[in-house]
């Protein structure tokens, strides 16, 4: 497998709030992507986006200006 | 990339299914709302797509076809629609939420008593149970055909004959067979077969239906237009109809018609034995290497394409991710919908790695699929 690395994780309670996620930060020119949540957080299904750790200023201020609804964040090695 | 979700939906269709959605978007009315040529033309696609489906299943005939969304829907429909209070419904370790939702909401709303039938480790169902829970009110038994998690297939027979013998209803969600593994309404004591368009049928998404044994009826949950009878207060009762209220998708239904008609004309037999070569080849490529746990029953090949695995200790998200990232397969990761045939196989908190089979797959896909687990469980 993968050679693990730190790595921002956001969570979402719905789908529809993660693809918001995705459009908005890629107008942004922001950074991460979508990968299934890590079972670190919850076992089961879902969606999170994945950036770097030092992206969690900006991406946090970037959620709250433009209203996007997360449901958690996290920093594991990944 | 190499597609290999196809028991999620299935991606490549056959150019005849986009040919007739493309001509039904261009062409086609309102289904049963008046005789000009293009309400017409909708109208005999509809029926076409019925009569198709019931030869596919062999079902009691085209107007016991009715069409909804999804499977989801469908058996949603049958199962608020058939039961009444005090029932007792048997189900199965093996089920989808969408057979386990609705019938654990009717439980706790007070109006049916459930129970399950349990599975062991490979995730084969104790058939002995069926007879074992049975009941004086026991109405139905509700069963999947095959696991989306693990490819087992149900003998429905086996479980047609235990209804049949003791006058219950026979349920089936045929999400994961229909159009990939032979169904036979008649032969199996099918009450109510409940199916989606998007898998193995190829259709497009936003298709699906159930087909009704000529006894079985059930209470619409939606009422309204029905292009025929406007002047009566009540929906009309007569199948197909009495199920469905509002304009169809009739743009879907006919991309999902054309869907089984090339299966029919393959043939559901050639089209599983074809898919369960690709499957088959790649769990003997994967199933000893070191590190690689594969789930699910596989001493017989009676099954559908579908091989689920995990990787050491690995989230099975991260594996999927790999998978998609390093090596541009596309699988299905985590929790598949299936709860209780998590706990059976013992991957609640893991989750497992589906690889799904279809018919637009090929020897070389399935090749490179191995390699990549090999080359991911050997920097393990
Ligand atoms: C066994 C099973 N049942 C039900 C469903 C639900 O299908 P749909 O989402 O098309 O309604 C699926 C699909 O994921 C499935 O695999």
């Amino acid at each position: 497998m993968r050679l693990k690395k730190p790595r921002l994780i956001v969570t979402f309670h719905t789908t529809t709030a993660a693809m918001g996620m995705e459009i908005a930060c890629s107008r942004a020119g922001l950074p991460g992507r979508l990968i299934p949540v890590p079972r670190e957080i919850t076992a089961g299904c879902g969606m999170a986006w994945c950036a770097p750790p030092e992206a969690q200023a900006d991406l946090e201020a970037f959620v709250t200006k433009e209203n996007i609804t997360t449901a958690g964040w996290y920093e594991l090695t990944l | 990339m190499i597609y290999l979700d196809n028991a999620a939906t299935t991606l490549k269709k056959p150019d005849c299914v986009v040919a007739a959605v493309t001509e039904a978007l261009c062409n086609m009315g309102n289904s049963s709302r008046g005789t000009h040529d293009s309400s017409l033309k909708s109208a005999r696609a509809v029926f076409a797509a019925r009569s198709s489906l019931a030869k596919l299943f062999n079902a009691p005939g085209p107007e016991q076809v009715v069409f909804t969304q999804n499977s989801t829907e469908a058996l949603n429909m049958a199962l608020c629609g058939l039961f009444c209070k005090g029932d007792h419904v048997i189900t199965t370790a093996l089920e989808h939420n969408s057979v386990l939702r609705p019938l654990y909401r009717l439980e706790d709303e007070g109006v049916i008593s459930l129970s399950v039938v349990p599975a062991d480790r490979q995730g084969r169902p104790d058939y002995d149970a069926f007879s074992r829970l049975i009941r004086p009110e026991t109405r139905a038994i509700v069963c999947t055909h095959a696991s989306n998690l693990t490819g087992n297939v149900m003998d429905l027979e086996r479980v047609g004959a235990i209804a049949k013998s003791h006058g219950l209803l026979l349920v089936v969600d045929a999400s994961q067979t229909a159009g990939a593994y032979p169904i036979d309404m008649k032969r199996m004591n099918i009450s109510v077969l409940c199916f989606t368009g998007h898998k193995g049928l190829m259709g497009p998404q936003g298709t699906g239906g159930m087909c009704l044994a000529r006894d079985v009826r059930i209470r619409p949950f939606k009422v309204g237009g029905s292009g025929v009878q406007s002047y009566s207060r009540a929906h009309p009762a007569e199948m197909p109809t009495r199920l469905e209220a509002g304009t169809l998708n009739g743009h879907g239904i006919a991309g999902l018609g054309a869907g089984v008609d090339y299966i029919l004309e393959k043939g559901v037999d050639a089209i599983h034995a074809y898919e369960i070569a690709l499957a088959k080849h790649f769990y003997e490529g994967v199933r000893d290497i070191p590190g690689v746990t594969v789930y699910g029953d596989f001493t017989n090949w009676n099954r559908t394409a579908v091989v689920t695995l995990n990787i050491g200790d690995y989230d099975s998200g991260a594996v999927s991710d790999a998978l998609w990232e390093d090596f541009g397969i596309a699988t299905r990761p985590g929790a598949h919908c299936a709860p209780l045939m998590h706990h059976a196989l013992g991957t609640a908190e893991q989750g497992a790695v589906r690889f799904s089979f279809a018919l637009f797959n090929t020897l070389d896909e399935a090749d490179a699929a191995i390699a990549a687990v090999k080359e991911l469980a050997q920097c393990d």
